[in-house]
This record gives structure tokens, C-alpha cells and sequence, in this order.
């Protein structure tokens, strides 16, 4: 490979959930974020001679409500494996997981192609003590067993992504699916969902993959995309130059923005991977599919797809509010509280300014705006009685201190004027009078030059008025 | 009293004509002046809370296997690696015999981790056979083996991987019952080779093996590989074997085993005892028994190496400190822990699991493990129990075998066949040669445990073996 050639990334992902279960994996701890270390914690999940692992149900169901959010096929009969290595955050010295035979089989979700979901525990949590806050030049190294032992779903990808801004869009995709489906908190910062990269780049063109190198955790979805991002560029140097790729497992510092090798293929574990002997079969019945299907919501993909489809937002705004959960419940509440005349087009608009009020994270439940009043604002908008400035202020005051949005408006004296009220066509005419240059551009054909006409009304009447009306008006007074 | 068996004293009690404190006294005063090393630990008391009244086994002392949890109790498998652990948690089986009445006696001791067929493999050194001390009890279960047969306690509690109860049972003349693998809960039983281990009885007759197994019994929630077992566990009363069809396997009786021409002898003997009970005696074909025992040194140590990961000086029993690295904590703190066969064995299951040789060596060991079965199960479909003797020889003489591991683990070339297949075989003694016991050895299908202890119970009666002698020669 040399200088010239175009490279194409090929990404695919593999990504951790911590399931939102009461309880851990293989024992009846509860589940934990932010107590006293090693409060949440028994025999079985310190790994004490003589205790034995049993299968939390609701960990199942939550790995079988995953699969087919994602179009997985479901195993009848799938098969817990031992990974074996040696680390004091895994207190048996091995992990319970999956191996050969998996709870889910291929799926897919948007453009991206499942290879698979398992199911297996969490590892402890280590906390190095010392200056660096990492295990290199720490004093000490404790170990806090709460987290040992926690569910965890692991979703791997076929590598069907190009684009660090690829991965991490459809990243935030799968978190919405999960959010949606209930399965999970799906937080990164607070290691909920972990997403780790495998990257390779090929000559633009080629169907063969060529080394890839694996990412480490990347905690949150901007790091992803910087991560993912500087290893392709480091790639693509490397290949530019004439050197190869070294298959090996990476770490990306998104504070200095450097990627360091954690270990190479050689060091690489042999994990001695054979099937769990205190464990039996995994097997997934109709009634466990059916209670799994039962439970499923509409997931998000289906619900742009409906929103664009029956209600005919366009395709950006129909993603935009589905791959919120909590904002498309939102949105549905307020064109149900806007009854038979409710506009949805003209509702979905209106949910963006309501967010950027609120906050960019915020839940718009969680707000003073009740979809009944944002409803009642959108309709004052539709018919006019109120004009898009003052909504915009009416919006404010409700998103301030809630209220109805008609005796706000009333009270705020924010009305538009009546479009018949004869009292806007005498405002126009001395708005004419006024500005008699803007007049006479107006009246030679230029349009754009209504500005200060309009802004001459605008003062006049506080703002109430109609944009559509006075542009008609002056119209109509300078006519052609 | 020291005649009684353990269901003939739970009847006295019952009746009132045994005192409790009494009987536990005794024993108490026999299992402190243990010089058969059988004992790692002897209570000075029953356990708070006194003598239960009203349970089916109120009153009963019972010795357990150290492999066993026990709350408070030290618990060391036989290993200086857990030297001095106490366990937060009683095992399941421990749990229900206590609920059912029994007081805990003492902790038996056993071959490191039930890996030996000695008992020299014990860091607290070797256990002795009462029948005579220059001779291992068998093992791994021999501290409750040696401890029964002596009169230190009434029965006692093993386990059995590859022939862990039966062995020693064998060599120390008394009772030892395997039971169906996932009949017994294994919460609590330290584990060795988890698709194998079962817990099990070790008791001086077939009546007690019933009484206690009938206790042990039972699915549990903790262990998801337990079973419901079919039926209660009845009292043997088989008075004959008239219609019994007994298989005698010529593999087993191969050469290749070894049988030792006295041990033969007995076992020939008691064949021509079992036909003048009415039993048919018939030779039978188990073709892949003859590899049971290099599958089960894959299986076993594989899953040993994985099970023994967690003794990593860590979050309990020994630890001995590094030079400040990771590493170098783990590797001592094993190499210290562990004596020469634990380590043998994690290294050979270590390699069958590695990379590269997982199919030629685990996969084929579990394919021969399901050939196995499958011949047990063809076998059973003509006869009800397949015989052997328990072990080729009687016990041996303390540090003849100690230097050659495969002469060691031929001991279990009779009894590791059962095993992979998990059905049940029990061991009676058979009676004597050359002054020491043989056993005798009936296997049926799963879940066949009340027809083995009827058959057992109808040898037991016909071939009128007397243990007594081990236990300081008292007469009946």
C-alpha cells in the first residue's frame, strides 16, 4: 500500500449493557451505583469455595426483550461458558458468559448488522489509589465487589460502519432501542453502556478486510467519535507510509488525545473457554418469548418510521423526536391533548424550541409545560390569534412558571391584532408615510425592502401583529 | 452403645432408652483420642441450641467431610491453602442433616481438594485404616471412612467424584453410596470436578446409608444441576434377589485393572452368594469402560483447574506476599498452597483446555464420556445392576503408591466409569483377604437408589460381614 490509495474504514462495534435487573447475574445482591464498596455483596458473588451460580430469570428476559429489539434470532437452548483468567476484580478466576452458543443469533438494527447478544456477569470494580488515578504509578489497588457480578448483555456488530460519525449516530440509535425497551440505563459516563471498537481500514473498493485493532472503552459518545476518529488517521499513516497495522488492543486518552498499545496479539489471553458445569442449559421456551414480546414498546426505528409515515414529519424531525423516547412521548401527548384539530407537523416544530428552553437533556414531563398547554399554544399559533414572536415569549413564561398559555397571552396583552381589525391597515399607511424611501423601493418591485415598514408596525403594535398580514397590506396599499 | 448402629440409636432415643448427651459423649471422647488422624477438627460440644427433639435424626453426631462448608467451622479441604478458613455458610446437604436432627461431630479429613485415592495427599497428614494403621483408609473421602469404620462416629458424610465414598468404604469395610449425580445439592461442597461430584453416605451398614441419604436428598434452588429425586427414599427390607439380573462387566475384570487374585476371589464368592439369593449372574459388555479412566483425567482436571482459580490469595486463606506485583503474590501464594497432585492436576487440566488442544483432548474425553453412558444404559436394558468388585486391592501399605500417580489412580478403574455416566453405585463389604476388606461394588440406572439399597440390604444380611474388629474389637 502507498501514498494515493483511498482507504475506507471498517468499524464495528462491541458494546456492554449493564441490565436494569433488582438483582445480580448469579446471586441475589442488589444491583448498585455509587454505595460503600462491598456492601452488595455474598459468597456467591466473592467467589467463596463451595458457592454455585443461579441464572437470575429477569436477566434472561431482559437478554431475550434485547434480541428481538434488534431482530435477533433467539437460541431455544443456549449454553453458559467459563472464561478463564486470572485478575483480582474476578474473584472465581473465571467469568460466567457465552461462548459457541449464544442466547441471540444475527439481527440488525438500521444499517447495522447483529452478529450476535450474550449474556454474562460483570467484573468487580478496582480502585487504584494514588496520583494518577490509573493502575500505572497508583500506591494501591482496592477492590469494591458491588459491581461484581452485575448483568451484563454484550452486543456485538459485524463491522457494517464506516464513519466515527457513523458509529457513534448509530451508538446513539442502540441506546434509544435499549432506553426505549426499558433493559437498561444505558448511561456511559456511569459505565451502563461501554462501547468498545474494532477498526480496519481497506483500499476504497476492496471486499477484504484488512488488520483490525480493537478500542477500548470509550466512556462517553464524543470520545467514541474523537477515538475512533485518531485511529483511523493513525491508520491511514501508518499504511501511507508503507507499514502495516499490528493486530493488537489500543486505549484512546481523549485528554491528550493519544492512543497507546494495551497489549498485542501475542500477549493475548487464551481464555480456556469450556461450557459452565454448575450451569445447565439456557433454555428459552414460547412463554418466555411471548412474555418477552409482550413487553416490548414500539421501538424507536418503528416509530420514525410511523411519525414520518402517518403524521408526516419530515425524516430528520420524525428521528430526531423518536430517537428520544422522552421527547416523542412528549410530542404524542401534545397533538393527543390538541384533539381532532390538533396540527402534528406544527406541534413537531414547536418541540425543539420547548427543548431548547428546558435544556438539551431535559424531560420535557419533567417540565412546568403540560402538553395540554404547549397544544393550546400550537393552536393559537395555527389559527393565527397569536404570532410566532409572542408565542415564543408565551413559551418562555410557561417553561417559567407553567400556567395557560390563552390567559397569558391575555394578560401579556400578547393577542395579534385581529386580521380584520381596520386599525393595522391605518398603522401600514403611516408606516408608508414614515419611511418614504422604503416606500418607493417597495413600490419599484423589491420586496425585500418591507424591513423597515415592518418593523414600524411591529413597534406600533407591540409585537402583535401578523407578519403574513402586514407583508399583505403593504401589498395591497403600494400595490403594483 | 458403641454396637449401636446410627438408626438403631436414633430408635433408642426416640424411645428414650439412649440418652443424647450421653451417646454424643462417647463419640465426642473417642473422635479426641482419634489416633487415626481421621479427625481435623472435633467439636467440644453439640452445637448451641442442644439435642433436638422431635427430628427423624435428633441426637445423631455425624462426622463430615472437611470438603463440606460449615458456618464458623473450619472448613480446609485437606489443603494448606485454606488452613484455618471458616466458612459464612453451612453446605446445603450440612444444613438439612442439622434440620433433620444431627449434631455436627467433627470435620473428616481427605486427600487436598478430593483429588487422591489415599489419603496421603492431605496437608494435615495422612489418615490411617483401623484395620491396620501401616495402611491408608482409601481415599479421598478416608478421614470419614477410617473415622466410621473405627467407631469414632456413628456415619459420616463424603463426597465422590471418581470414586471418592466407594474406595475408601472398600478398603475400610464399611457401607459408601454414590449417589445419581444432581440427587444431592452441591452448594456449600467445595468443588473438585463439578460435573461429577455428588455427596454421599458413609455409614457400617445399608440401613443407615438409606436413613441418611433419605436427608440429603432433594432439589435446591442454589445449585440449578440438582434434581427432584422420583420418590421418597425407603428403609431397605429386601429379603433375596430372586429375579435380579446381575451384569458382571468383563472390561472391568480385564487385566488391565488389576485385580488382585484375593480381591477376585471374594468377589467370585460373593457372585455364588447372590445366586443362592436367586440372583442371575451373567457376564456384560461395557466396550468404552476400559477409557473411562483417561477421559476422566481430562474431564476431572479441567474443571478442577477452572474451580481451584478462586484460591488466589485474594479475599481469603492463604496469602503469601509478592514482590509488590500481581503476579508474583499469585504464583506463591499457589506454589505454597497447593501440594504436588493439586498441582499436577491444574496443570494437566490447564493444557487439555488450552488453545489449540481443547477438541483432541476435552472434546474427545466428553464424547467417550457420552459413549459411556450410553453403554450403561444399553447394559441396563437387560440386567438391573452391574457388579464389580469396588476396588482391585484391598488398602495398601502407606507410601507404596505415593511416587507413581497412574498406580494411584488405577484404584479408581472400577468406580470412575460410574461416574461419568452419574448413576448411582453403592459399596458393601464383600468380607476379608488376607485380614482386610473388600468391597463389593452394584450399580443401576439413575434414580435406582431404593432397588441398590433393597439388593445391597439382601448381600448385607447373607454375607453377615463384622466390622467390628476396626472399631477395637468389641463384641456384637
Amino acid at each position: 500500500m502507498s501514498a494515493g490509495v483511498e482507504y475506507e474504514p471498517v468499524i464495528g462495534l462491541e458494546i456492554h449493557v449493564q441490565l436494569k435487573t433488582r438483582t445480580k447475574m448469579f446471586c441475589c445482591c442488589e444491583l448498585s451505583f455509587g454505595d460503600e464498596p462491598n456492601v452488595h455483596t455474598c459468597p456467591r458473588c466473592l467467589g467463596l469455595p463451595g458457592t454455585l451460580p443461579a441464572v437470575n430469570a429477569q436477566a434472561v428476559h431482559y437478554g431475550i426483550m434485547i434480541g428481538l429489539a434488534l431482530g435477533c434470532e433467539i437460541a431455544p437452548r443456549s449454553q453458559f461458558h467459563r472464561k478463564n483468567y486470572f485478575y483480582p476484580d474476578l474473584p472465581k478466576g473465571y467469568q460466567i458468559s457465552q461462548y459457541d452458543v449464544p442466547i441471540c443469533g444475527p439481527g440488525r438494527l438500521g444499517e447495522v448488522r447483529i452478529h450476535r447478544v450474550h449474556l454474562e456477569e460483570d467484573a468487580a470494580k478496582l480502585v487504584h489509589v494514588g496520583q494518577s488515578g490509573r493502575i500505572h504509578g497508583a500506591d494501591r489497588s482496592f477492590v469494591d465487589f458491588n459491581r461484581g457480578g452485575t448483568p451484563l448483555a454484550e452486543i456485538v456488530t459485524e463491522p457494517d460502519l464506516h464513519s466515527a460519525d457513523d458509529a457513534r449516530e448509530w451508538l446513539t440509535l442502540l441506546r434509544t432501542t435499549l432506553r426505549a425497551i426499558g433493559v437498561s440505563d444505558v448511561n456511559m459516563e456511569e459505565g451502563s453502556l461501554r462501547c468498545d471498537a474494532n477498526v480496519s481500514l481497506r483500499p476504497r473498493g476492496s471486499t477484504t478486510l484488512g488488520t483490525k485493532t480493537e478500542l477500548k472503552n470509550m466512556n462517553s459518545f464524543r470520545f467514541l467519535a474523537q477515538g475512533v476518529k485518531a485511529e483511523i488517521e493513525r491508520q491511514t499513516q501508518l499504511l501511507r507510509a508503507g507499514q502495516e497495522v499490528t493486530q493488537e488492543t489500543l486505549h484512546f486518552d481523549p485528554a491528550s488525545g493519544r492512543i497507546t498499545s494495551l497489549r498485542s496479539k501475542e500477549e493475548a489471553h487464551d481464555y480456556r473457554y469450556f461450557p459452565e458445569p454448575d450451569l445447565v442449559p439456557l433454555v428459552v421456551d414460547a412463554a418466555m418469548l411471548e412474555a418477552a414480546r409482550a413487553e416490548l414498546p414500539e421501538l424507536p426505528s418503528a416509530r420514525a418510521e410511523r411519525f414520518e409515515q402517518t403524521l408526516g414529519l419530515p425524516r430528520d424531525r420524525a428521528r430526531d423526536l423518536a430517537f428520544r423516547t422522552e421527547l416523542a412521548d412528549f410530542y404524542e401527548d401534545t397533538v393527543a391533548a390538541g384533539g381532532a384539530a390538533a396540527d402534528p407537523v406544527a406541534v413537531a416544530n414547536w418541540i425543539p424550541a420547548l427543548v431548547e428552553r428546558i435544556g438539551s437533556d431535559g424531560d420535557p414531563a419533567q417540565s412546568r409545560v403540560t402538553p395540554a398547554a404547549l397544544a393550546a399554544l400550537v393552536a393559537m399559533v395555527v389559527s393565527k390569534s397569536v404570532n410566532q414572536t409572542a408565542a415564543r415569549d408565551v413559551l418562555s413564561m410557561l417553561v417559567e412558571s407553567g400556567g395557560d398559555p390563552a390567559r397569558i397571552v391575555e394578560r401579556e396583552g400578547l393577542g395579534a391584532i385581529d386580521a380584520a381589525d381596520s386599525g393595522l391597515a391605518e398603522i401600514v399607511a403611516a408606516a408608508i408615510a414614515a419611511n418614504p424611501d422604503a416606500a418607493e423601493k417597495v413600490r419599484g418591485g423589491n420586496m425585500k425592502a418591507t424591513g423597515p415598514l415592518v418593523g414600524y408596525v411591529m413597534r406600533e403594535t407591540k409585537g402583535r401583529a401578523d407578519g403574513g398580514e402586514i407583508t399583505r397590506l403593504i401589498r395591497e396599499q403600494l400595490g403594483p | 452403645m458403641l454396637d449401636l448402629t446410627a438408626a438403631a440409636a436414633a430408635a433408642a432415643i426416640a424411645a428414650g432408652e439412649l440418652d443424647p448427651a450421653e451417646y454424643f459423649e462417647l463419640y465426642r471422647g473417642r473422635a479426641a483420642a482419634d489416633e487415626l488422624n481421621a479427625f481435623s477438627w472435633v467439636a467440644s460440644e453439640p452445637a448451641s441450641g442442644g439435642f433436638k427433639r422431635d427430628a427423624p435424626l435428633a441426637g445423631l453426631p455425624l462426622g463430615v467431610k472437611d470438603l463440606f462448608c460449615t458456618e464458623g467451622v473450619p472448613t480446609q479441604a485437606g489443603s494448606k491453602i485454606l488452613e484455618g478458613y471458616r466458612p459464612p455458610y453451612t453446605a446445603t446437604v450440612v444444613e438439612k442433616l442439622f434440620d433433620a436432627g444431627a449434631t455436627l461431630l467433627g470435620k473428616t479429613n481427605q486427600d487436598e481438594f478430593a483429588m487422591g485415592s489415599s489419603n496421603e495427599n492431605c496437608a494435615f497428614g495422612p489418615v490411617r485404616n483401623p484395620w491396620d494403621h501401616s495402611r491408608v483408609p482409601g481415599g479421598s473421602s478416608g478421614g470419614s471412612a477410617a473415622a466410621v469404620a473405627g467407631g469414632l462416629v456413628p456415619w459420616a458424610l463424603g463426597t465422590d467424584t471418581g470414586g471418592s465414598i466407594r474406595q475408601p468404604a472398600a478398603f475400610c469395610g464399611i457401607v459408601g453410596l454414590k449417589p445419581t449425580y444432581g440427587s444431592c445439592s452441591r452448594y456449600g461442597m467445595i468443588a473438585f470436578a463439578s460435573s461429577l461430584d455428588q455427596a454421599g453416605p458413609l455409614t457400617r451398614d445399608v440401613t443407615d446409608s438409606a436413613l441418611l441419604f433419605r436427608h440429603m436428598v432433594g432439589q435446591d434452588a442454589n445449585d440449578s444441576t440438582s434434581l427432584a429425586f422420583p420418590e421418597e427414599i425407603r428403609l431397605p427390607t429386601g429379603q433375596d434377589l430372586s429375579g435380579v439380573r446381575l451384569g458382571v462387566p468383563e472390561e472391568l475384570l480385564a487385566t488391565e485393572g488389576g485385580i488382585d487374585p484375593g480381591v477376585r476371589a471374594n468377589f467370585d464368592a460373593a457372585l455364588e452368594i447372590a445366586r443362592g439369593l436367586g440372583a442371575t449372574v451373567q457376564a456384560c459388555h461395557l466396550p468404552h469402560a476400559q477409557h473411562a479412566l483417561s477421559a476422566y483425567y481430562i474431564i476431572a482436571p479441567a474443571e478442577a483447574s477452572a474451580n481451584l482459580a478462586r484460591f488466589d490469595g485474594v479475599r481469603f486463606g492463604l496469602r503469601v506476599e509478592g514482590d509488590g506485583d500481581l503476579t508474583s503474590m499469585y504464583s506463591r501464594t499457589r506454589s505454597v498452597g497447593f501440594g504436588a497432585e493439586v498441582k499436577r492436576r491444574i496443570m494437566l487440566g490447564t493444557y487439555a483446555l488450552s488453545s489449540g488442544y481443547y477438541d483432541a483432548y476435552y472434546g474427545t474425553a466428553q464424547r467417550v464420556r457420552t459413549k459411556i453412558a450410553d453403554d450403561f444404559k444399553t447394559a441396563f436394558s437387560e440386567f438391573d445392576f452391574i457388579v464389580t468388585p469396588t476396588a482391585p486391592t484391598t488398602a495398601f501399605e502407606l507410601g507404596s503408591k505415593s511416587a507413581d500417580p497412574l498406580a494411584m489412580y488405577l484404584n479408581d478403574y472400577c468406580t470412575v466409569p460410574m461416574s461419568l455416566a452419574g448413576i448411582p453405585a453403592i459399596s458393601i463389604p464383600s468380607g476379608v483377604s488376607d485380614g482386610l476388606p473388600v468391597g463389593l461394588q452394584l450399580a443401576g440406572p439413575s434414580f435406582s437408589e431404593n432397588r441398590i439399597l433393597d439388593a445391597a440390604y439382601a448381600l448385607e444380611r447373607a454375607i453377615g460381614f463384622d466390622g467390628s474388629v476396626a472399631r477395637g474389637g468389641s463384641a456384637r
